[in-house]
């Protein structure tokens, strides 16, 4: 009872069983050598008549034939691809978890934070379309997004609430974890990975907070270097890697945008895959006000 | 791949021809399999290709913490007319460090003659306060009115020689060495301060430079 496959499967059989063709090839009409018209006709032979007439070239057009084909292709397109990759078992054991009773609104939140990461991925990119990341030519080039571009102003908007949103999401889901103790044996290793992902959002948050490039993304930014500045022995080394030298100077501003844009999302791309990797591979818990149920019987032979 | 564990010798040493470890289809007076050289000469063309790539680039990002300080260059604010021993002149120059940085580049210093009543000079002909707060860097700005410098994040307030009065500053402002050519003011690198007004070489602000904190945190080539 594969998931996809047994679409693609069905119309096979109904075909093999008509003209005696080799059940084996698992090919939509469509995808066939020899196109969809006279080649669909032939192979139907006596099921469908007019549909050979057709591809023939005159006659009327038999509807439902023709539906028949509109919806034989998605289907056994699917399919196709599936034989290929192989991807149903993999994708109904990723889509079609058993989730324990129990499981609230509450568990979307890692869901939820990992759609606002999409949605900072998309608006980040048409963003980066307009944004010159140089000293002197980044708050125009923000002003112009906001002011010139058409929807400029939602886009970068949607970005800069939704990092926001991202940050309160990422610590609700974390709290959420906590408080159901769905941190404990097995799943320790992914609160781990959680906690990096949490850092790099923060450090997201951080280095695009500087992008504007007006007086307080500025001055916000001197402040948080000099921060990293303050630890001592290797502070003053972290304060250097950050701004690209000892003064906040031509290459800080490109520097914070290529470890926003392009650094950190990619490592929090692959931490976020690994992430639900674990999620399906462990699962999720039950709530903690949950008490296992036990069978009466096996309950008795316990006392 | 030891070979009979009975033998006591074998179970010293191993021999280094593959023959008498046992190794299936060994040749005679072979010291390593085919499979060992070849696996370990795959490994180590991976490591060079990697280290290639990755090597540079590590050094391209960790560059600037190695960097080491420019050549003092000294630049000119004012003629010998325009400051006094009563009052803070304020004065813009553009740090080398930041020289391609537009505005961004441009930092305020606060210049007034030495006077013969001064005692925290540091040697200096003029005294050219730097505006960076020694807390988290924010700009200070003088008030005549109560000859102080004050910071507008988080509450520094510095005397009239940039000594710390009230707020979290660690250490008094920073200095710029100056020196008088041809009737003009010139105004050279950055150094620090520490609370007895000594010279030290320049840290980055919320560096602690009082005892043993001097030894804690590196000096920067900064200006």
């Amino acid at each position: 009872m594969s998931f996809l496959p047994r679409l693609g499967r069905s119309r096979t059989q109904e075909n093999g069983a008509g003209n005696g063709e080799s059940p084996t090839p698992n090919i939509p009409g469509a995808l066939r050598r020899g196109g969809n018209g006279a080649g669909n006709g032939a192979r139907n032979g006596a099921g469908t008549g007019t549909n050979g007439a057709n591809g023939g070239g005159g006659g009327l057009i038999d509807r439902t034939a023709l539906k028949k084909q509109a919806t034989e292709v998605p289907v056994s397109a699917l399919g196709w691809l599936d034989e290929r990759s192989g991807a149903s078992p993999f994708l109904r054991g990723f889509m079609f978890r058993k989730v324990p009773k129990g499981t609230n609104w509450f568990y979307t939140l890692g869901s939820a934070t990992m759609f606002a990461f999409v949605s900072q991925a998309i608006t980040g990119v048409f963003l980066a379309m307009y944004y010159e990341p140089s000293p002197t030519g980044a708050y125009e080039s923000v002003s112009y997004i906001t002011n010139d571009v058409f929807l400029g102003e939602l886009v970068r908007g949607m970005h800069r609430w939704g990092a926001t949103v991202m940050v309160i999401l990422i610590f609700l889901h974390m709290g959420r974890t906590f408080f159901f103790g769905a941190y404990k044996y097995p799943r320790e290793l992914n609160w781990v990975i959680g906690v990096v992902l949490l850092v790099l959002t923060l450090a997201m948050g951080f280095t695009g907070y500087l992008l504007p490039f007006d007086q307080r993304s500025f001055w916000a930014t001197v402040v948080g270097v000099n921060i990293n500045a303050s630890g001592p022995i290797i502070g003053p080394y972290l304060a250097d890697f950050l701004r690209a030298g000892p003064e906040f100077g031509a290459t800080t501003l490109p520097r914070f945008y290529s470890i926003h844009m392009l650094l950190i999302p990619g490592l929090l791309a692959a931490l976020i895959g690994a992430h639900l990797y674990l999620v399906a591979k462990l699962g999720t818990t039950a709530p903690p006000w949950l008490k296992a149920e036990k069978r009466r019987e096996l309950a008795r032979t316990e006392i | 791949m030891a070979a009979n564990p009975t033998d006591p010798k074998s179970r010293r040493r191993k021999s280094p021809y593959t023959a008498d470890r046992g190794i299936p289809g060994a040749f005679e007076d072979e010291t390593i399999t085919r499979r060992a050289l070849f696996s370990g000469g795959a490994l180590a063309a991976g490591g060079i290709a990697t280290a290639a790539v990755g090597l540079p680039a590590l050094g391209f990002a960790l560059g600037p913490v190695f960097a080491q300080a420019s050549d003092a260059e000294f630049r000119e604010v004012g003629s010998v007319e325009s400051f006094n021993p009563d009052t803070y002149v304020p004065t813009v120059i553009t740090l080398p460090e930041a020289a391609n940085a537009g505005e961004a580049g441009k930092t305020t210093v606060y210049v007034r003659e030495a006077g013969p009543a001064d005692t925290n000079t540091i040697g200096q002909p003029y005294i050219a306060i730097s505006t960076r707060c020694t807390h988290l860097g924010c700009p200070v700005r003088y008030v005549q009115a109560s000859q102080r410098f004050i910071c507008p994040c988080h509450g520094g307030v510095y005397g009239g020689d940039g000594e710390v009065v009230a707020g979290p500053p660690v250490r008094p402002l920073d200095r710029f060495e100056t020196t008088v050519e041809g009737g003009q003011v010139l105004v050279g690198p950055r150094f620090s301060v520490n609370s007895s007004f000594e010279k030290f070489e320049p840290r980055d602000p919320s560096n602690h430079i009082d005892g043993l904190w001097q030894y804690l945190y590196p000096p920067r080539p900064t200006t």
